[in-house]
């Protein structure tokens, strides 16, 4: 499952022109503007992002559950709608890590498949390795906390990435959890199929966050964020996570503003 | 191998840990809602993860130890049937008997024999997770021999009538005041008291007694040397070497995975097993047993019995793939690192290896349909994966058990026992419909808008989601519709 040792490894491209935008199905549908936040931090960075508007789903949801006939046709259709030699940009960690590792499995009778796996990259790992993106924080000083899914940080290297580009945020504090590494619960079909456990696991998870006196959290996952965020609007709690591109676009808006 | 000519009521005990496997949600739900059981898992865990960090200062000396024992399980399950034949040629010319086993009945029936043909009445036994995997205890019971567990753990877990909730700590789930209520309750003339080393020297006086005693000695085997014919036993209590030294009779039991080529390859699994494991660097005690007494010995057991047990082994080993659930070494850290095991503890799977091992091996011993609830337990986090000392990459174990177990029961090609066992019509609908939907473009965009357009006839009841948290609300637009008139989207990327 650990693949950091080769993404340590990665050839980046160097602040390419172009790059598509992987928008998941999530963010589609329930946080769009996430990913209209991660344009426009990218097209900050002069890139012109494409969103090729056939993809859908990376096919996770059936990957995980056993059903991968019907996780290739989706992933295969997926693969079709990027066919230009520019890197794709994934907003999520978990989507990122189906399309750059399982990928290589799924579709291993699917000629360069190796190629299109190899221009997936997530989100703040592009921002540090491919754009060497640096940061002028024009927010107040808080305290946040950063929560990463367990793909994005055991299969692309997330918590590493994600760490750099909140610290580069000059008033923002970045807080340790207590068990920050360890999963909230969600892992998809599994919140519902065994939804005790994920009960008891999101419940810890909440009661971690909110020990760590932060003004919010913020993640670059939202399947993790839709399952925390769900458990403490349900414990009507006020704290909430953010998608990491919102909150870096929010921190650095007057940066903007004055250009 | 032979037909199994079990009695019924054998058949009935072999199927005990499928029927409390099938029984899995409801130990789940019990367990969750035990709040002394889940501080004592969470605080041991915590313990053992903190004992494993520390052990393991240099990273990058860890990953060139992984790989090097997951070379060194990789070679030896590639020639496991040779490897085998050699183990018993060797022992066998060191004087120690090998007996074959292909189910756990068969098994019990031979260490029976073993201890009749020496009219033996009592064993004592070193830990051996495979005399759980068997049932020993109870078969021996039902035959008038009294087994008395000597590991201090297991000794806790049998005074309890329990099951071991950890593989390398069986009574990791209790605290010391149960364990101390447990003592004087059961221990004629000791008084209540949470002080650990008088409890642990209230274990060992008794069981110092029964070392003399014994008829038999029964043991596990951590690595057996195919090379040098040599039974090598891992323990930290001194308690395996009594019962592998003092008896007459020494019995050994292991799963035929446990062979390795070369006495050169134990070094280094005994470095990563213990440090995996609890933190040591190496442990207190560490056997290696070549033969009997010989002439002019003053100790050691006159004879010495290794049982090779196939229990559903061979079937993981036939599928390249499911064959790295072999390499196990059995140092538990999967399950000290795992956010499941942690919440629900080590009984509710239901099964003799709990956590994400058992979620693997399991199905091989019991069938999917007993265990199909198991593979799916899991967020897929991955804990598991990055610390197992031998690179077995479990969430991707758990995804092929999945999908055997939600097959075609027809399907052809079967590789596992009760393929298709975890298979619903309506589920298997659902993924063919989602399917549908999200390769067309057309489809999905459709379903997509809808989803949104009519957010409204959201329900506020989700199930299982909604017990604890609030159900998700769609977006007034989708990111495809903020997109598709947007000005530097003219291209979509095709020309």
């Amino acid at each position: 499952m650990t693949q950091l040792n080769s993404q340590h490894l990665r050839q980046y491209p160097n602040k390419p022109k172009q790059v598509y935008l992987f928008g998941t199905c999530l963010v589609d549908s329930f946080f769009p503007d996430s990913g209209m936040d991660a344009i426009t931090l990218l097209e900050q960075q002069g890139i012109e992002v494409l969103f090729p508007q056939g993809q859908s789903c990376c096919g996770q949801p059936a990957y995980n559950s056993g059903y991968q006939d019907e996780a290739k046709a989706v992933a295969l259709a997926q693969v079709r709608q990027f066919p230009l030699d520019i890197p794709i940009v994934v907003i999520s960690g978990s989507c990122g890590g189906m399309m750059r590792h399982h990928y290589l499995e799924l579709l291993d009778d699917v000629p360069e498949i190796s190629a299109f796996c190899e221009r997936i990259f997530e989100f703040t790992e592009f921002l540090i390795h491919a754009l060497h993106l640096k940061l002028t924080d024009q927010g107040q000083p808080e305290r946040v906390a950063l929560h990463t899914s367990c793909a994005a940080r055991r299969e692309m290297g997330v918590h590493i990435t994600g760490n750099q580009l909140l610290a580069q945020l000059d008033n923002v504090e970045l807080i340790t959890h207590d068990y920050e590494s360890e999963c909230c619960g969600f892992g998809g079909t599994f919140s519902v199929k065994h939804g005790d456990i994920s009960a008891a696991m999101v419940a810890d998870k909440t009661k971690h966050l909110l020990n760590a006196d932060v003004v919010q959290y913020v993640s670059a996952d939202h399947g993790c964020m839709m399952n925390i965020n769900g458990a403490l609007a349900y414990q009507k709690q006020s704290l909430r996570g953010e998608h990491i591109a919102s909150y870096l676009l929010r921190r650095t808006q007057a940066d903007k503003a004055a250009k | 191998m032979t037909d199994q000519q079990a009695s019924p009521q054998l058949e009935e005990q072999e199927s005990k840990y499928a029927k409390s496997a099938r029984a899995f949600r409801d130990n789940v739900t019990r367990d969750l809602a035990n709040s002394e059981l889940r501080s004592n898992f969470r605080g041991a865990m915590d313990y053992l993860m903190d004992k494993r960090k520390a052990a393991f200062c240099e990273e990058t000396e860890l990953e060139t130890l992984r790989i090097q024992c997951q070379q060194i399980k990789q070679r030896c399950l590639a020639k496991l049937p040779i490897l085998l034949e050699q183990l018993e040629d060797k022992l066998t010319q060191n004087g120690i008997k090998v007996h074959w086993a292909e189910t756990t009945t068969q098994a019990n029936e031979i260490i029976a024999q073993l201890i009749e043909a020496k009219k033996g009445k009592s064993v004592v036994k070193g830990k051996s997770m495979v005399s759980e995997e068997t049932a020993l205890n109870d078969y021996l019971a039902q035959r008038q021999v009294e087994c008395l567990e000597s590991d201090m753990g297991e000794y806790i877990v049998q005074l309890a009538k329990e099951h071991p909730s950890h593989i390398i700590m069986p009574a990791i789930h209790q605290n010391k005041q149960q364990v101390a209520k447990l003592f004087a309750e059961n221990i004629e003339g000791f008084n209540y008291n949470t002080d650990v080393d008088t409890l642990i020297q209230q274990g060992r006086s008794i069981l110092r007694d029964k070392f003399c005693s014994a008829d038999v000695g029964l043991s596990g085997v951590n690595f057996a040397v195919a090379e040098t014919g040599t039974l090598c036993l891992v323990e930290n209590e001194g308690n395996g070497r009594m019962c592998t030294t003092v008896p007459d009779l020494h019995i050994a039991i292991t799963g035929i995975e446990k062979v390795v080529e070369h006495l050169a390859d134990v070094p280094p699994l005994l470095s990563l097993l213990t440090r995996s494991a609890t933190g040591q660097a190496i442990s207190t005690y560490f056997n290696m047993i070549t033969s009997p007494r010989k002439v002019g010995e003053k100790d050691g057991p006159k004879e010495v019995h290794l049982v090779l047990l196939d229990n559903g082994r061979s079937q993981a080993f036939a599928d390249e793939e499911l064959r790295q659930t072999l390499q196990c070494i059995r140092c538990g850290a999967c399950m000290n690192h795992c956010p499941v095991y942690t919440r629900i503890g080590g009984h509710a799977y239901g099964t003799v290896y709990p956590g994400p091992i058992g979620k693997m091996i399991s199905p091989h011993m019991l069938g999917l349909e007993a265990t199909s609830d198991l593979p799916t337990a899991s967020s897929l986090c991955g804990a598991c994966g990055e610390v197992c000392p031998v690179k077995i990459p479990i969430p991707k174990l758990l995804l092929r058990l999945r999908k055997e177990s939600v097959k075609p029961k027809d399907a052809a090609g079967e590789v596992m026992k009760g393929q298709g066992a975890g298979r619903s019509a309506t589920e298997a609908f659902i993924w063919k419909a989602w399917a549908l939907v999200h390769k067309s473009s057309l489809l999905y965009q459709l379903s997509m808008w809808s989803l949104t357009r009519f957010r409204f006839l959201m329900p506020k009841n989700l199930g299982p989601w909604t017990r604890v948290r609030t159900a998700p609300k769609p977006a007034a637009k989708t990111l495809h519709e903020q997109l598709k008139n947007r000005k530097s989207q003219a291209s979509t990327g095709r020309g």
